[in-house]
């Protein structure tokens, strides 16, 4: 790492405040990314403002048809609430999937939804839930947040301070994991809310999208049997030691399936 | 061993080395700190292959908190020597190996991906990170040779080897061979990569030196598996310190796996540069400096056939193989696919014509060496794959084909045609074991059933065989060697009756503070905890030449056996004096030092004592103490020996291979521990099933590493791997006089063929090169499925 | 720069100043000394550096040690009780579930979290929960008998 100026600031206005006067300031929630990215060197900022002491960012609260997750939320917390589990089972599982049992404790949403890594599971709940992404500024739907590779809709500074997610109808989660890294090789989010199914796929492309062929074949029919015969296009899909573009496209429709199979009746 | 030892040995005793690890009180070298020391990093080199024009220190040398920024330029004018390579090679034409200088930091060329250009001290490790970012190499860059089958066709590395070859070496009867395949009914033939793997001990490298101006002694405290062996190749090689002013000290070490027998660049500059400046210098690698600069494993392209008779006999077996062996001879490198290797490849069969060619190459990628197994599982992978292949296209049971073929029990002592003479086995009892604990028989109506929830499910063999106990120094030495490879073994008895027991064996891991505990405490007599084994300082012991190739019990545990009996020698007759009566007349059991036919008796402890208690000793018969040491040399390598069985289930839509069932059954001759050994294996089949399934290294065509860390070189995890079906058959080794042969390597060496026969069953096709990752498993289904 | 941290390990009230780039297993190791706790890779992947941050296992080398500021850490040296080993100390010498005892202090510290955590602790669950530690020397076979062992005698514990 190289040297960088710490802060910690109480509120969000302090922070903001902070980032203004930063000549080149980035905003710590977790750290699970931040930190090793600045340990390889590959990330430098010279100011660290770390929001932990933000006290209102931790809430977790499920009412109005809504779960309301706070930016500083840990996964393992989203994944041991009884109040998620009950209202959004597969948003429990999901978050229960991501990384390992260490990464669980210290990640939160709001940095993994900043980050928007290509490969993180975040994006595809909230664009499979359309889900809404607050700001201290304002509100983004999923829809419009992700922007692409490694980037999103947020203006500099701007702080996220929490994801809304309705209540689904149903939804599920299937995740192909790379076998190195844990991140998800494909991820694919089905989330139905009055009749309306939205489908997300994570880890195939440089950003999480949504698949229309997919979703107009579920809106026609919910079974994994409506998405025989759909292929994905391996195009713009991503393509690694890890996994072709091929085997990608392959693995959407698979996934697809799957979470169909695993939704709740 | 008498039958007593006998019984109070195959025990698992648990592990005395705990304690200090469960409780964080290990003491790796990282966790040594000196008073002043400073801390060093590396420059490396960004580009796989480039000239090097001018490197500029001079910002380095100004910048905060550094002490001193060395080059290889500066190594040049101090005249050290280049790292050695310790096993001369002959190539068929009578040549020797080429063995390009291999600089402890490059002057002129940079010829791998992160060779080390110059080092960086300072104060802080911060500082001298910092600083090392600012010293500019200016390089002009080559063209990168990557693969080792282009290799010899590529831009030359080394002025001293044309074709980037470094030797052509040949073992085994070229025209019998060729005659016998003229004979065959039937050949089947196969190529396949053995991939390339980067062993990944979870402590990564390190090294701390201390230099005393008063006495001129310099100590390194490095991560080493055979300290000695480091000491004499600093001292006489690179000529860093005389050898009795230099110690090498390897405390706990986190794993090796044979990455850590090495001499390399790092250690050896942090030891000099300690000197240059005066300080200590710590030097701890990154896990990412590890990637690129710990000597990585296997990487073989071969070709390889094999002719048999209409009713599956074996009649001749033919191999080429082009190892690679990266940029620069690592210590031991030649050795792995010639003498490791190609001397392995009758395996457990009755081949008799066996001709092999080995084509060593240079490439810009890290060096090639030892990794646990070396050569033996490039050997079992290529046998037991074409041994299954060809049962399969011969429509014979592959457990049948084995059994046809193998070598029997009244043949031995049996003479392979590949210089190898086997001095015992019984390897149709392994596979019958191994066969029933895997319900070999009842395997079609698991297929059946995986069938119909839509899996695929596959059985698969592997009958390996290893050389271990390496090696007999005669032997080693006709064959290019340029050490011997015997074991020390010293115990000290004190006066108290407690035992202190030296060992040139090294563990890391291996348990050698229990099970050489247990071996020395039985043959006295003496509770475990009365025995403490030392390793690991040169300053404590004479000498020892260290772990690797499965030797510690065979050849460490042997040497500590020559010198019980030794002490026992001398017991006897200090017995012998204190109850005035004749050596010859005492004997030694249990604990006890007896007049025969009579009630006379002196214990353990109370010979001990009298040993060091000399008022009234004959001097000119009887020496004080009781310490004696031994230096055994086996008479042969040992011969462990087993069957790997793997079953599998594959889900066809996404091509993940999930392990069911995996049966190991191995043969290592006489157990001392059966809980180390079991431990042992697990940790072998984990390895040998990573090789198969998930670990792969990959370079680029530029030769940029793309699995340069954790998120892409994949380790295997916990949740990857299945619980082990282990268990045991024994002939005990016939040369040792503990009748062990060696557990450490077997299971890496059995488990990939295993796999792989499995998958391939599965899917129903001849071959597929490792890793099966799933993207090449769903890939061969579905052309399988079009075909 | 500098910030004044104070923090409890091991139950020890630290304070003490760091630099921000310091993180937490440094400020263990270097300043601390206490050197049980290991650094096995620079990704956050190989968990050799778990401790326990306010009763939750996390990678210590992926915390900064201002983060760490007004918490309770606990290393492998702190959970042996009463001078005798903690129950998960004590399975892993039991079962053999260390070798060259490199990955031991992280993945025991991951252990005691996930058995504190989960109820239902069959085979399969303490694989997925380990995933976040890498032993090269076990095969995870006897790590996992340890868990199981362990994991009987921690019922009704709490946290340590």
């Amino acid at each position: 790492m190289y040297s960088f100026n710490y802060s910690k600031p109480d509120t969000i206005e302090a922070a903001r405040e902070m980032m203004r006067s930063a000549e080149d300031g980035i905003y710590l929630a977790g750290g699970q990314t931040l930190i090793p990215a600045m340990k390889q060197r590959l990330s430098a900022p010279t100011d660290v403002i770390d929001l932990s002491s933000i006290g209102e960012l931790t809430d977790i609260d499920v009412s109005d048809g809504r779960v309301r997750l706070g930016a500083l939320v840990k996964h393992a917390d989203v994944a041991g609430s009884d109040a998620v589990r009950s209202a959004i089972p597969a948003l429990a599982d999901l978050a229960a999937g991501i990384g390992d049992a260490q990464v669980r404790n210290r990640g939160t949403i709001g940095g993994s939804v900043a980050n928007n890594d290509p490969a993180a599971d975040y994006p595809a709940a909230l664009l499979g839930l359309g889900a809404s992404v607050h700001t201290d500024q304002r509100q983004i739907p999923a829809d419009d947040f992700f922007v692409g590779l490694f980037e999103t809709a947020l203006e500099e500074g701007e702080i996220i301070t929490q994801v809304a997610f309705p209540v689904p109808d149903r939804a599920a989660y299937a995740k192909f994991p790379n076998p190195a890294s844990r991140y998800a090789t494909v991820g694919v989010f089905i989330g139905v809310r009055d009749g309306v199914t939205r489908v997300a796929v994570t880890g195939a492309a440089p950003c999480a999208f949504r698949s229309a062929e997919i979703e107009a074949a579920l809106n026609a029919e919910i079974s994994a049997r409506s998405l025989d015969g759909i292929t994905i296009g391996a195009d713009d899909l991503n393509n690694d030691i890890h996994a072709s573009a091929e085997y990608r496209a392959h693995l959407v429709t698979v996934m697809a399936k799957r979470a169909v199979t695993a939704l709740p009746k | 061993m008498s039958e007593t030892e006998i019984s109070t040995i195959g025990r698992s005793v648990l592990r005395k080395e705990d304690h200090r690890f469960i409780t964080g009180n290990g003491r790796f070298t990282d966790d040594i700190n000196l008073p002043g020391q400073t801390y060093a990093v590396f420059v490396r080199s960004p580009l796989p292959h480039a000239e090097v024009r001018a490197v500029d220190t001079s910002e380095a040398e100004a910048a905060a908190g550094v002490v001193a920024v060395l080059t290889g330029a500066d190594l040049a004018q101090d005249e050290l020597g280049g790292l050695p390579c310790g096993w001369m090679i002959t190539s068929k034409d009578g040549s020797e190996m080429k063995q390009p200088l291999h600089p402890v930091m490059a002057v002129d060329k940079v010829n791998y991906l992160g060779e080390p250009v110059a080092i960086v001290i300072a104060e802080t490790l911060l500082e001298a990170r910092n600083a090392a970012e600012t010293v500019q190499v200016d390089y002009r860059e080559l063209d990168a040779v990557v693969g080792a089958d282009k290799a010899q066709s590529a831009l030359q590395i080394h002025a001293e080897a044309p074709a980037n070859t470094c030797y052509e070496w040949e073992l085994g009867e070229r025209e019998a061979t060729e005659a016998a395949f003229e004979q065959a009914s039937h050949i089947t033939s196969l190529d396949l990569h053995n991939n390339r793997l980067i062993p990944n001990a979870i402590e990564p490298r390190a090294a701390i030196a201390d230099y005393q101006p008063g006495t001129e002694e310099l100590t390194l405290y490095t991560t080493s598996q055979n300290p000695h062996l480091a000491r004499l190749i600093l001292a006489a090689f690179v000529q860093i310190a005389p050898e009795h002013k230099l110690r090498v000290v390897s405390p706990d070490v986190g794993g090796g796996f044979g990455s850590k027998i090495m001499v390399y660049s790092e250690e050896t500059a942090t030891a000099w540069a300690c000197m240059r400046i005066g300080r200590p210098v710590k030097w701890c690698a990154d896990r990412s400096e590890a990637f690129l600069a710990d000597a990585h494993g296997r990487d073989h392209f071969s070709h390889v056939e094999l002719a048999l008779d209409d009713e599956g006999t074996f009649l001749g077996l033919r191999v080429k193989t082009i190892a690679n062996m990266g940029a620069y001879l690592s210590s031991f490198a030649s050795s792995v696919p010639t003498y490791l290797y190609g001397t392995l490849l009758a395996g457990q069969y009755k081949t008799p014509a066996i001709y092999v060619e080995v084509d060593a190459v240079f490439t810009n990628t890290a060096p090639v060496d030892a990794y646990r197994g070396a050569g033996r599982p490039e050997a079992s992978f290529l046998i037991e794959r074409i041994t299954t292949m060809a049962a399969r296209e011969m429509d014979i049971d592959p457990a049948e084909l084995r059994r046809r073929n193998f070598i029997q029990p009244e043949d031995f002592p049996y003479q392979t045609p590949v210089a190898l003479e086997y001095d015992t086995g019984n390897y149709g009892v392994s596979l019958d074991k191994a066969l029933e604990m895997s319900g070999y028989a009842e395997f079609s109506a698991r297929q059946q059933q995986s069938v119909s929830s839509g899996k695929l499910r596959g059985i698969g063999i592997s009958c390996y065989i290893e050389a271990c106990g390496i090696a007999p120094s005669q032997v080693a030495g006709s064959l290019g060697a340029g050490v011997g490879l015997w074991e020390s073994g010293e115990i000290r008895v004190n006066p108290t009756g407690n035992v202190t027991v030296l060992t040139g064996s090294h563990s890391h891991g291996q348990g050698h503070e229990t099970t050489f505990a247990q071996l020395v405490a039985a043959r006295f007599g003496i509770p475990i905890d009365d025995v403490q084994v030392v390793h690991g300082d040169t300053a404590r012991l004479d000498f020892g030449m260290g772990t690797y190739g499965s030797r510690s019990i065979a050849v460490g545990g042997s040497a500590l056996s020559v010198a019980a009996d030794k002490i026992i020698t001398k017991g006897c007759k200090i017995a012998a004096h204190l109850m005035e009566t004749e050596a010859e007349n005492i004997d030694f059991d249990q604990g006890e030092f007896k007049v025969s036919s009579s009630n006379l008796s002196k214990t353990f402890q109370e010979v001990a004592f009298a040993a060091y208690v000399p008022h009234d000793y004959p001097l000119d018969e009887l020496e004080p103490g009781l310490t004696e040491k031994a230096f055994y040399d086996p008479a042969n390598f040992t011969y462990p020996a087993g069957c790997h069985i793997c079953e599998v289930e594959i889900d066809p839509d996404t091509g993940c291979v999930e392990i069911v069932n995996f049966t190991a059954v191995d043969d290592f001759g006489r157990i001392i521990n059966p809980m180390i050994v079991e431990g042992q294996v697990h940790g072998g089949l984990a390895q040998g099933i990573g090789q198969a399934l998930l670990e792969n290294c990959v370079y680029d065509d530029t030769g940029q590493l793309l699995t340069g860390s954790y998120m892409d070189y994949c380790m295997p995890r916990a949740d990857d791997l299945p619980s082990f079906n282990v268990d045991l058959t024994e002939t005990p080794c016939t040369h040792n006089p503990l009748g062990v042969k060696g557990c450490g390597e077997a299971g890496a060496i059995g488990s990939p063929p295993a796999v792989i026969n499995a998958i391939t069953h599965a899917i129903g096709i001849p071959h597929m090169d490792m890793p099966a990752t799933a993207e090449k498993v769903w890939r061969a289904i579905q052309e399988k499925r079009g075909a | 720069m500098s910030i004044d941290i104070t923090l409890t390990v091991n139950g020890r009230e630290i304070n003490t100043e760091v630099s921000p780039e310091t993180t937490l297993v440094q400020l263990l190791r270097e300043h601390l000394l206490l050197t049980g706790t290991h650094v096995g890779c620079d990704t956050s992947q190989c968990g050799a550096c778990t401790v326990h941050l306010d009763g939750r296992a996390v990678k210590s080398c992926t915390v900064l040690a201002v983060q760490a500021d007004g918490s309770e850490v606990t290393t492998i040296e702190g959970i042996a009780v009463a001078g005798g080993l903690h129950p998960m100390q004590a399975a892993f010498h039991q079962c053999h579930g260390l070798q060259c005892g490199f990955c031991t202090a992280g993945m025991i510290m991951s252990a005691i979290d996930l058995v504190t955590r989960e109820d239902d602790l069959d085979e399969a669950t303490i694989r997925k929960g380990l995933a976040g530690n890498i032993c090269r020397c076990t095969g995870y076979h006897n790590i996992v008998k340890a868990v199981q062992m362990a994991a009987g005698q921690m019922e009704g514990r709490g946290h340590e």
